[in-house]
């Protein structure tokens, strides 16, 4: 029986690497991780991602695979256990939308309103709130994206579940309110604490100290 | 649900809807293109999706789905029993799906700045990482065709769709902008005219002189509304 190899390049706060932790979690699955210092990435890194020169990155068995949809896509169709996309082509191809949906719209808007002042902070409030309405639309009804159990959505939106409180809380704004959104909020708290996500959650106290650095890099570069 | 009604909303010269098309074709499944007016949105459209509101969207029977590549997976799991377009072992899927994404999120955008950029800086940038991604699916192309003649090997595939969607786009990109893109790509070169040439793609593919006039509008209409 092959052994099989499998290692995880991250680094300890992105969302995107999380996601792969998770859902190696949810799957059972042992490996090593490799921590990287992404202002010193390593030499594996570099020869793993060459063109994006980017975590996560997953080795099986000496093949590299990037990209953290990519990724869970790649973990779901390889180990059929604790399937995390549904079967039925359809339920498959809204599991997508809603990801794509995440990355291209949701995260950018909560990001512009993070990173915003005055009234171009107040167009990106408006923007981002659309946004969430169609999440709450969406998992209203349900424990979690997936239904009863994590799924794909769930992991894809996993960040919102501790980087939306951080993020608030530095601004002093509250975004994601549980008496406009109480699905999400739900939610939110549901994914949060689930035992085979929470003991992975970042120190906080590092992430607020990280993104206020963050946010004050960017409103200076844009000053 | 086999036998329910198959629609595409779309517009000829979407490169998006291209990859849509060619799918359906590929599969050999019979649909009924509705063509959206350039400029409006048709009730239909908004209503298949709110989210968006682009094209294409594929309506099967009742279900609606929108992302051009969500589109194209579906139709590959759906219609099962026709010809593969996704590879079937998962590191090679995944090599698929990172290389469509990256066209989509880093190569067209590069390729679209060369026409809507200003001259001088901004253009030359554009055209740098044009080709320097070009550059990077030619080698891709070696590594994926395994000696054939579509990225999918044999037979047209996922990457093949994803990348060859952009076909014509790239054609007119090089005329307008009076650049070499694909022409220095000895391999890709080949690989478009096979492409472009395969039974799923060449009714549906758009003449680049249709899109050329099409191109001309859109990127006058864009710089006039970006000096407001």
């Amino acid at each position: 029986m092959a052994e099989e190899e499998m290692k995880l390049f991250r680094s300890w706060s992105s969302p995107f690497g999380m996601r792969v932790v998770h859902a190696l979690k949810i799957k059972g699955l042992q490996y090593e991780t490799i921590l990287e210092d992404l202002s010193n990435k390593s030499a594996s890194l570099l020869n793993y991602n060459p063109i994006h020169k980017k975590i996560p990155v997953f080795v099986h068995n000496g093949n590299p695979i990037c990209e953290s949809l990519v990724i869970l896509e790649y973990i779901d169709e390889t180990w059929t256990q604790s399937p995390l996309l549904p079967q039925d082509p359809y339920a498959k191809s809204t599991a997508r939308f809603w990801a794509k949906f995440g990355d291209d719209k949701v995260m950018p808007s909560i990001w512009s309103v993070f990173t915003s002042q005055g009234d171009a902070r107040e167009e990106a409030i408006v923007q981002a709130k659309t946004n969430l309405e169609f999440l709450e639309e969406e998992i209203k009804g349900k424990k979690f994206f997936g239904g009863e159990a994590i799924g794909y959505v769930d992991l894809a939106f996993g960040w919102m579940a501790n980087l939306i409180g951080i993020l608030e809380e530095i601004i002093d704004l509250k975004l994601v309110d549980a008496e406009k959104f109480p699905f999400l909020s739900a939610w939110m708290s549901n994914f949060y604490d689930d035992p085979a996500i929470k003991e992975f959650w970042p120190n906080r106290d590092r992430m607020v100290e990280k993104f206020k650095a963050m946010r004050e890099l960017h409103l200076n570069k844009v000053a | 649900m086999a036998s329910d009604e198959v629609k595409l909303l779309g517009a000829w010269p979407s490169p998006y809807v291209l990859r849509a098309r060619i799918a359906l074709n590929i599969k050999r499944v019979n649909y009924e293109f509705l063509e959206e007016k350039f400029g409006t949105k048709s009730d239909l459209l908004l209503k298949s999706n709110p989210v968006h509101k682009k094209i294409p969207v594929l309506i099967h029977g009742e279900n609606p789905i929108a992302e051009s590549l969500i589109i194209v997976q579906y139709i590959d799991e759906f219609w099962a029993s026709g010809p593969q377009i996704l590879p079937s072992d998962p590191y090679n899927r995944a090599v698929a799906r990172f290389w469509a994404a990256y066209i989509d999120d880093k190569w067209y955008p590069n390729a679209r700045a060369i026409l809507m950029a200003d001259e001088g800086e901004a253009k030359k940038a554009a055209l740098q990482g044009a080709i320097e991604g070009l550059n990077l699916l030619e080698d891709a192309f070696l590594k994926c065709s395994n000696g054939g003649k579509f990225f999918g090997g044999d037979k047209i595939g996922y990457l093949d769709i994803a990348l060859g969607g952009f076909l014509g786009w790239i054609r007119v990109i090089e005329r307008m902008g009076d650049v070499t893109l694909i022409g220095n790509c000895p391999n890709l070169l080949k690989w478009g005219e096979n492409f472009a040439g395969d039974d799923s793609v060449k009714d549906v593919l758009p003449e680049t002189e249709k899109l050329f006039e099409v191109a001309k509008f859109i990127v006058a209409k864009t710089k006039a509304s970006a000096k407001h």
